[in-house]
């Protein structure tokens, strides 16, 4: 069985696992890090996002032997020091989920979006949800929290609404 | 500390644990010394098994063991059930197969559950599932809607594959109107198959307790002591005080959360058998196979309208496919849920439908958000604006003239509304999508090459279900109240015991601003617990938008027996008559006096049992409640779809989507809103996008996210939500309910939209983008041909 | 998913070595499409060999051509100002391949050996006449891509790096599968001289191909009027439950036609 040793919300982590396990079962099942979910089989619901080396991968398609040394941030791993990431606090403030199982891949995807573009507008964040299926929403509030928690992120308002 | 106002669109309390990923779904939990279990299923649609060799199978690593249909009737398991019984028009019961948990003797739809591996791991499950050699005898399979009668029968109890012909109405009155119509108007509908896809897969781990002899079953349910009833009394897993149900964070439901399916049963009930917790999550594929879909109705639609343009009568003749099993209010939404809401918001003197219900060899169809009502809304929505169109009415102006005004109003089809303002939503929604403005629009549109259209859908749905008395009388098996209970702690906290389940309604937050608002204590020292019917006392659960005008009603009863017995502690710590206290804003007056004492300590008090006379007060503060309801409600809107259909491609867009809904007295204006998005997504999802497909052989084409298109954000707009309020005089609260607006009201909305724009009344849902291009291919065939 | 053998190769030789070795072998890259088929038990390699490590990210320009190493992950070819300086049409191609996730993931030359018969570079290399490098030879795209899910690559062969001939105008334009978002039609067409090279991917049942009909229209005048009239016969396209042949033969005359006017914007 090949060991992993990588780095999961900061702190060092060392597993032998089968080769076939992914990186959402070595977290839920290894490190019991529940937060990270599973919505399908064909890469497309988004429920298992997490960051590795800071950038949004799908953790239902990545094999755990793929991220050797690599650092891994999930949903568990955002708040700092007891304090809520400001996307976290923008899901809450804007109403950006209901049954909160899409939440944490959709709250990973939105910080992964603003570290690449910035405050962003509404039809950019559509478009960069395109990885993210929510059933309850209808995306409406998830789409208002973002385009907050951007702002907060940033400091900054989207070009074109600022131009406006 | 604050108190929370009912109407203050205060955050929600669960969602810290949401956000940070400690959220405790089913999937989440896991026990010690838990096995996996596997279901091997049916690869085909319709097939006797001749026998089921496991030989190999058994001997493979890690397997614990290995059921089929056999073990299932040695251990005199009872098979699923359906709660609600129809009658068809000869007056003679359903006409229902049975519905094992593991098949017996032959399979009827492709995913049917031939036999379950319980292993250490899932791997090992898969892999002794793939060594099961089953020999089947594959028999024709009936896979459509349409010709599901005459096809080949799927239970030897319903011939013609007829599960019940059922009917409603006064049909020669019916007929008479039609006879003597100005104007009728016919459209044939298909509302197409949905799978409720919620984000959560289905997932249960059953765990057996032999010192007390005790089952524990962690499922996704909406409903946990319907489940518990089921399993118990029904199914005969275990007497329900040795049986406890917990569904914990649930991911979503929708209706597909409400039902007892095979998998959590074969968990439960394997777990005493093989001695060892057994857990089993649904993949994405199995969802799709066997969680029970939604609507698929083939419908024949008359309007009958007099020289006024005031609707003179309605018809319909349905089919409605229920799958190759009844599953467990399945039998309902196509009769009561449906045919009893083909009124629409109108006054509409004679009303005459037929529903045949069929099996095929499908999934089994069942209450998915809405239920039978998106399905009658559809079909009333679509006629009346293919009516005014016909006749030469504005569309609006036609639903005006045939609105209910008056109130109380009863519908020919058993349905008594209490209270609305049609007309308020329609011209605020008009308002609202400056429908003025909508000319100038679809010109600048044309220019652009697009065809834009506008359509409508003046709903009303039937929630808060339901009085038991009214369900029962038309075949339910159990009565629909709630329940709660309302404990107070010596310290003035507040727990709330609530039937209701939460699954993405934000109970925690609304039914806790109930509580701070009524008692003046901040929403902070009010807990809801629910879910776990070991904890809560008794419940029907959520659906049918019942959580608010049910579940708070029965909260609010509670409520009122715990002031009433504050009062009395009060009497005794202000030192006066019981009569002359007040409560108001937390605090306890005494009349005429600035005596007065907080809520917090009368709590405290009802526990200093000693401080006052135990034969005149029993110590303590806790009350209990059981509400049923005395009608249905009947939330009622418009909603109003603007789209744009590219000529070239097919592709329709939405341009602008306005809802003024009308859901009496709004708690949370925020979260209802929120239901409302919600509900939209899932209507504009029918309407544009999803649409579950059997070829036919019975094998689901879409059974994955690959070909089943699930609404996603760029393929909607942002939506300009409204309200009008009535509040409804049927509950305590006048809260009507608000879950499904969205669903029932959208399809129609949309299609309206898109006919608007073609320029035909044929339009199909799912209207994609090959659909439309279809459409459109035909609309200009026929164009040169006229020419 | 049935239990496999993970190495990860280090050189380009070391994984040649190993696919020669190895029992039952498959190149493990992005794994985005091979790791769901897997999870599907629709695959079962015995080993897998991962190429992370082996050096071949990276994106340069040489001469004429755009050079991107056959590990470079679709966010990195739309993110690249090279790539979108010389060819804009390929970056914007690369920026809408499956998600935001998958494309920090999947790779180049993952996408081009499986040759998906809905995957976007195929066309990309088809129109742009790129020449795909392997660790024995050069294959020109034309000879490369050898129907569906077929390619020229031996089985001991990997792809190192795939080379762009920068021309004058190029456009990619997508109809998307409404469900998996994979192209149900998608042309690129490229402008370079006076040749004008039409790939068509999501719509041929033996994959990309190149629309010849369209191209001489094109040639004679580079415009979207030139193609009014131009057949596409659907007997050689692919049907399904969201797109008959028919509709689709229909779309790739639509879909050309954005192609070019986006290519002259």
């Amino acid at each position: 069985m090949p060991t992993v040793t990588l780095t999961v919300n900061g702190r060092s982590v060392t597993a032998d696992v089968d080769a076939r396990t992914l990186l959402v079962q070595m977290l839920r099942e290894n490190l019991h890090l529940t937060g990270t979910h599973i919505g399908c089989d064909t890469s497309q619901c988004g429920a298992c996002v997490v960051h590795v080396d800071g950038k949004a991968v799908k953790s239902c398609t990545t094999f755990a032997v793929q991220c050797q040394g690599a650092e891994v941030v999930t949903i568990e791993g955002l708040a700092q020091d007891g304090k809520l990431h400001p996307m976290q606090e923008a899901f809450r403030e804007h109403h950006g989920l209901q049954c909160g199982f899409c939440t944490p891949g959709m709250i990973m995807a939105a910080v992964d979006i603003v570290n690449r573009k910035g405050a962003v507008d509404e039809a950019t964040i559509r478009e960069e949800l395109e990885g993210n299926i929510c059933r309850c929403t209808g995306y409406h509030n998830i789409v208002k929290a973002v385009e907050a928690g951007a702002q907060a992120m940033t400091g900054k308002v989207p070009a074109r609404q600022a131009a406006e | 500390m604050t108190v929370t106002a009912l109407g203050a669109a205060v955050r929600r309390k669960e969602d810290h644990r949401f956000i940070t990923g400690k959220g405790q779904y089913t999937d989440d939990i896991n026990r010690p010394g838990q096995a996996q279990a596997y279901f091997l299923r049916s690869p085909h649609a319709h097939a006797t098994i001749k026998g089921i060799d496991l030989s190999r199978a058994k001997g493979m690593p890690g397997v614990v063991a290995i059921y089929t249909g056999d073990d299932v009737a040695a251990d005199k398991v009872g098979g699923l059930i359906c709660g609600w019984m129809i009658h068809s028009k000869d007056g003679t019961p359903m006409r229902a197969g049975p519905h094992p948990i593991l098949a017996q003797g032959k399979v009827r739809y492709v995913g049917d559950h031939v036999a379950v591996v319980i292993a250490e791991t899932l791997s090992q499950a898969k892999d002794a599932a793939e060594a099961i050699v089953v020999d089947y005898g594959v028999l024709p399979a009936n896979a459509d809607t349409s010709k599901a009668q005459g096809a080949p029968e799927v239970h030897s109890e319903a011939p013609n594959n007829t599960v019940y012909d059922w009917h409603i109405g006064d049909k020669a009155a019916t007929e008479a109107a039609f006879k003597a119509a100005k104007h009728v108007t016919t459209l044939e509908i298909v509302n197409n198959r949905l799978v409720p896809n919620a984000m959560e897969p289905r997932a249960a781990v059953g765990e057996y307790d032999a010192g007390n002899d005790a089952l524990t079953l962690y499922t996704t349910s909406q409903n946990p002591h319907v489940a518990r009833l089921v399993l118990s009394a029904f199914i005969g897993i275990a007497p329900e005080h040795k049986l406890r149900v917990i569904a914990p964070d649930v991911g979503g439901g929708f209706g597909s959360k409400i039902f007892i399916y095979a998998e959590e049963t074969v968990c439960v009930w394997a777990a005493r058998k093989c001695g060892r917790p057994v857990k089993w999550t649904a993949d994405r594929t199995e969802e799709f196979l066997c969680v029970a879909h939604g609507r698929d109705h083939v419908t024949h639609a008359e309007l009958a309208t007099d020289a006024e343009g005031k609707i003179t009568g309605l018809r319909v003749k349905t089919i409605a496919n229920m799958g190759a099993y009844l599953s467990t209010f399945a039998s309902s939404v196509p009769t009561y849920l449906y045919a009893t809401l083909l009124s629409g918001q109108y006054a509409i003197p004679n009303i005459y439908a037929e529903v045949d219900a069929v099996y095929t060899n499908t999934a089994p169809v069942d209450a998915y958000r809405g239920a039978g009502r998106p399905e009658a809304t559809f079909v009333v929505e679509r006629l009346v604006e293919a009516a005014a169109r016909e006749i030469g009415m504005d569309p609006a102006a036609f639903r005006r003239r045939n609105f209910v005004t008056k109130f109380p109003h009863q519908t020919p089809v058993i349905m008594m509304y209490d209270c609305g303002d049609y007309k308020a939503s329609l011209v605020k929604a008009m308002e609202m999508a400056d429908v003025k403005g909508f000319g100038k629009r679809r010109r600048e549109a044309a220019k652009r090459g697009k065809l834009r259209g506008l359509g409508y859908s003046t709903y009303i749905e039937a929630c808060g279900i339901a009085p038991s008395q009214a369900v029962g009388s038309l075949g339910a098996g159990v009565g629909l109240w709630e329940s709660a209970e309302v404990r107070v702690n010596p310290v003035g906290t507040v727990e709330v015991l609530t039937g209701s389940h939460s699954h993405g309604q934000g109970h925690e937050t609304t039914f806790a601003q109930l509580v701070s608002s009524r008692l003046g204590i901040s929403i902070d020292n009010v807990s809801i617990v629910h879910g776990d019917t070991d904890k809560v006392q008794f419940g029907m659960g959520t659906y049918g938008s019942r959580s608010g005008a049910v579940g708070m009603s029965a909260i609010s009863k509670a409520l009122d027996k715990i002031e009433a017995k504050a009062k009395k502690v009060a009497s005794h710590v202000l030192e006066a008559a019981e009569a002359d206290i007040d409560f108001k804003d937390g605090k306890f007056t005494v009349k005429g006096t600035d005596k007065s004492v907080d809520f917090g300590t009368v709590a405290l008090n009802a526990y200093i049992a000693h401080k006052f006379n135990p034969q005149e007060l029993e110590p303590g503060l806790k009350e209990g409640s059981f509400y049923d309801p005395t009608n249905f409600t009947f939330p009622a809107g418009c909603h109003i779809c603007e789209i744009e259909v590219d000529q070239e491609t097919g592709v329709a867009t939405i341009a602008k989507w306005t809802a003024v809904d009308d859901f009496g007295n709004v708690i949370n204006p925020m979260i209802v809103e929120g239901q409302v998005h919600g509900g939209i997504a899932q209507g504009v999802g029918q309407a544009l996008l999803e649409g579950a497909i059997y070829n036919k052989d019975g094998q689901l084409v879409t059974a994955s996210f690959m070909d089943y298109t699930m609404p996603r954000a760029d393929d909607l707009p942002s939506f300009d939500v409204g309200m009008t309020v009535t509040p409804c005089p049927s509950n305590p609260l006048g809260i009507k309910g608000c879950g499904e607006a969205g669903a029932i009201a959208a399809p129609a909305a949309v299609i309206n939209a898109l006919t608007d724009a073609l320029g035909t009344e044929e339009v199909p849902m799912p209207a994609t983008p090959q659909a439309l291009w279809t459409v459109i291919q035909k609309q200009s065939r026929a164009a040169i041909a006229a020419e | 998913m049935y239990p496999f053998k993970y190495q990860k190769a280090a050189t380009v030789r070391g994984a040649v070595s190993l696919l020669g070795k190895a029992e039952d072998p498959k190149l493990l890259a992005g794994g985005h499409t091979l790791i769901p088929t897997m999870k599907q038990r629709l695959a079962s390699p015995k080993t897998l060999i991962d190429l992370s490590g082996a050096g071949l990210s990276g994106i340069e320009q040489k001469g004429r051509n755009i050079v991107i190493g056959a590990m470079t992950t679709h966010a990195e070819v739309a993110a690249s100002p090279v790539v979108q300086q010389a060819i804009p049409a390929l970056a914007r191609l690369a920026a809408h391949i499956g998600d935001p996730h998958v494309r920090h993931r999947g790779t180049i030359g993952g996408s081009v050996a499986n040759n998906d018969p809905a995957a976007d570079y195929p066309a990309a290399l088809m129109a742009l006449g790129a020449t795909v490098h392997t660790s024995k030879r050069k294959i020109p795209a034309e000879e490369f891509f050898a129907g569906m899910f077929a390619t020229a690559l031996d089985e001991d062969e990997v792809i190192t790096k795939i080379a762009f001939p920068v021309p004058g105008k190029a456009a990619y334009v997508k109809f998307p599968n409404p469900a998996s978002r994979y192209a149900i039609v998608g042309v690129f067409v490229a402008k370079k001289g006076s040749q004008v090279k039409v790939a068509v991917t999501g719509a041929g049942s033996g994959g990309v191909f190149r629309h010849t009909a369209m191209e001489e229209a094109l040639a004679k005048r580079f415009n979207p009027k030139s193609l009014e009239g131009v057949a596409t016969p659907a007997a050689d396209l692919n049907g399904d439950i969201h797109a008959s042949a028919d509709y689709r033969a229909h779309l790739v005359g639509v879909i050309a036609k954005r192609a070019v006017a986006a290519a002259m914007a």
